[in-house]
């Protein structure tokens, strides 16, 4: 099984599909890319992925695999060498947490940020910040949350490195002080050094200008306002 | 070394109930904790600083943390017997996909038809069928979502049903009517020891709504 042919749909300034290619790069694994306009998505897209209509998605052999989260456990499981995930069980339910709540609670709100404006983007950098916080206490006295090499949680998180900075920029707000979260810095410093990591990011430029417009597409739109009064005033 | 398990919850929570269904899965011996989440007790503070919310397993003085990530817990410290996940890869990451498709979708819908955010009842309710339809499709002709044997997709989803009775009298349809199958499940499953000894009183759990209904005053 392992020896067939792998693909990934991915967009290319989509966090969640570099997930994937890092697990692919740090295994070695060959696979082929297809890019996947998801503001225009393909039959091929829908068709694989009908439920969410997101990328990324991972073509093995005959088999398809939706959620950035599940397919790295999947190319973790498929392929055991350079294992991800830690040995111990409680070690990888701690991995998995901390996975869900730098989704939940850092992703999501930074993200509120780049597209909110005013008071709310305030709102969400600070609660942004504050699980900065928390993901500093985790990281701390570590190299890499892996420890020595590249883990899952590494790969997980890996976004904060790159694209937090580029939103940071883009919304103007600061939400990793280096001498408030030195070990964070350290950490995705470490990180954007890593070969697997360094070589395999889109272009800062590029990504500028995306979220640049992105962010005032999102917030212009009628849709929007839901998500504001959902996430930050519940 | 006998293990000190303990669950700290609240009974009308279906996320704690998963983690009841997978200790009893197992077969193991644990401590229940009710918690008051008006006031919420030292020890859970002590072991959820994060999040600050049930359900928590404490194993040997270790806490986890969010249901799912606790019932996988369980079933690979306790692989010996009733395995929730499969062994296959592929079939893994399928189970991880349906659960969390039950995390990402159901709760919050579900959200809308019995806290009534205003306005959105009708639309909640619409989604609501819509997903159990699509978990229906996902189970086809399966016993189980786990196929022969119950597995991880159904305890995401089995706690579920407890609450069903909730949605169907705020929302004003039946889960029945919409997916028959799905219900023939719930009713499969509960047969299980691990299930019916796990799930809490449908009709307690309308009262229980009921009452934070009243408290939110929209009742």
């Amino acid at each position: 099984m392992a020896e067939q042919k792998v693909k990934l749909l991915g967009f290319w300034v989509s966090p969640f599909a570099y997930r994937v290619i890092w697990a692919l790069k740090l295994k070695g694994i060959d696979y082929e890319y297809i890019e996947e306009d998801i503001f225009n998505k393909s039959p091929l897209l829908l068709q694989l992925n009908p439920i969410h209509k997101k990328v990324p998605v991972l073509i093995h052999g005959d088999r398809v695999i939706s959620e950035s989260y599940v397919i790295v456990q999947y190319i973790d499981e498929t392929w055991p060498h350079c294992p991800l995930l830690p040995q111990d069980p409680y070690e990888r339910a701690m991995a998995r947490f901390w996975a869900d709540f730098a989704e939940t609670k850092l992703l999501n709100t930074a993200w509120l940020g780049l597209c909110a404006r005013g008071a709310e983007r305030e709102k969400a950098a600070k609660l942004a910040m504050e699980a900065v916080e928390k993901i500093e206490e985790v990281v701390k006295g570590k190299k890499l949350f892996g420890g020595e090499s590249i883990g899952y949680l590494d790969i997980c998180l890996g976004w904060i490195s790159y694209w937090l900075p580029v939103w940071e920029e883009v919304g103007s707000m600061q939400i990793i002080d280096p001498i408030k979260f030195p070990a964070t810095s350290s950490w995705m410093n470490t990180l954007l050094h890593h070969p697997v990591i360094g070589d395999n990011l889109p272009g800062r430029d590029a990504m500028i200008e995306y979220f640049q417009k992105r962010s005032k597409d999102i917030y212009e739109s009628d849709w929007f306002k839901d998500i504001i009064r959902l996430h930050l005033h519940p | 070394m006998a293990d000190e398990i303990v669950l700290l919850s609240i009974w009308p929570s279906m996320f704690g109930m998963r983690v009841r269904v997978a200790l009893a899965e197992k077969g193991l011996k644990y401590e229940y904790k009710e918690e008051d989440l008006q006031n919420k007790s030292p020890l859970l503070l002590m072991m959820n600083p994060v999040h600050k919310k049930i359900p928590v397993l404490i194993h040997n003085g270790k806490p986890i943390s969010e249901s799912m990530i606790i019932v996988e817990y369980i079933d690979e410290v306790w692989n010996h017997k009733s395995p929730l996940l499969p062994t296959d890869p592929y079939q893994r990451a399928q189970a991880r996909f349906w659960a969390d498709y039950v995390d990402k979708k159901l709760y919050d819908i579900g959200k809308k038809i019995i806290w009534s955010i205003k306005g959105e009842e009708e639309t909640g309710k619409k989604e609501f069928i819509e997903c159990l339809k699509l978990l229906e499709g996902e189970l086809g002709d399966n016993p189980y979502f786990g196929g022969e044997n119950f597995g991880f997709v159904d305890v995401s989803l089995v706690t579920f049903s407890c609450w069903f009775h909730t949605y169907e009298s705020y929302g004003n349809f039946s889960i029945e009517t919409e997916c028959p199958k799905l219900v023939a499940w719930t009713k499969r499953c509960l047969e299980k020891e691990s299930v019916s000894s796990s799930l809490a009183d449908p009709h307690k759990i309308h009262n229980f709504a009921s009452g934070v209904r009243k408290r939110l005053g929209i009742e």
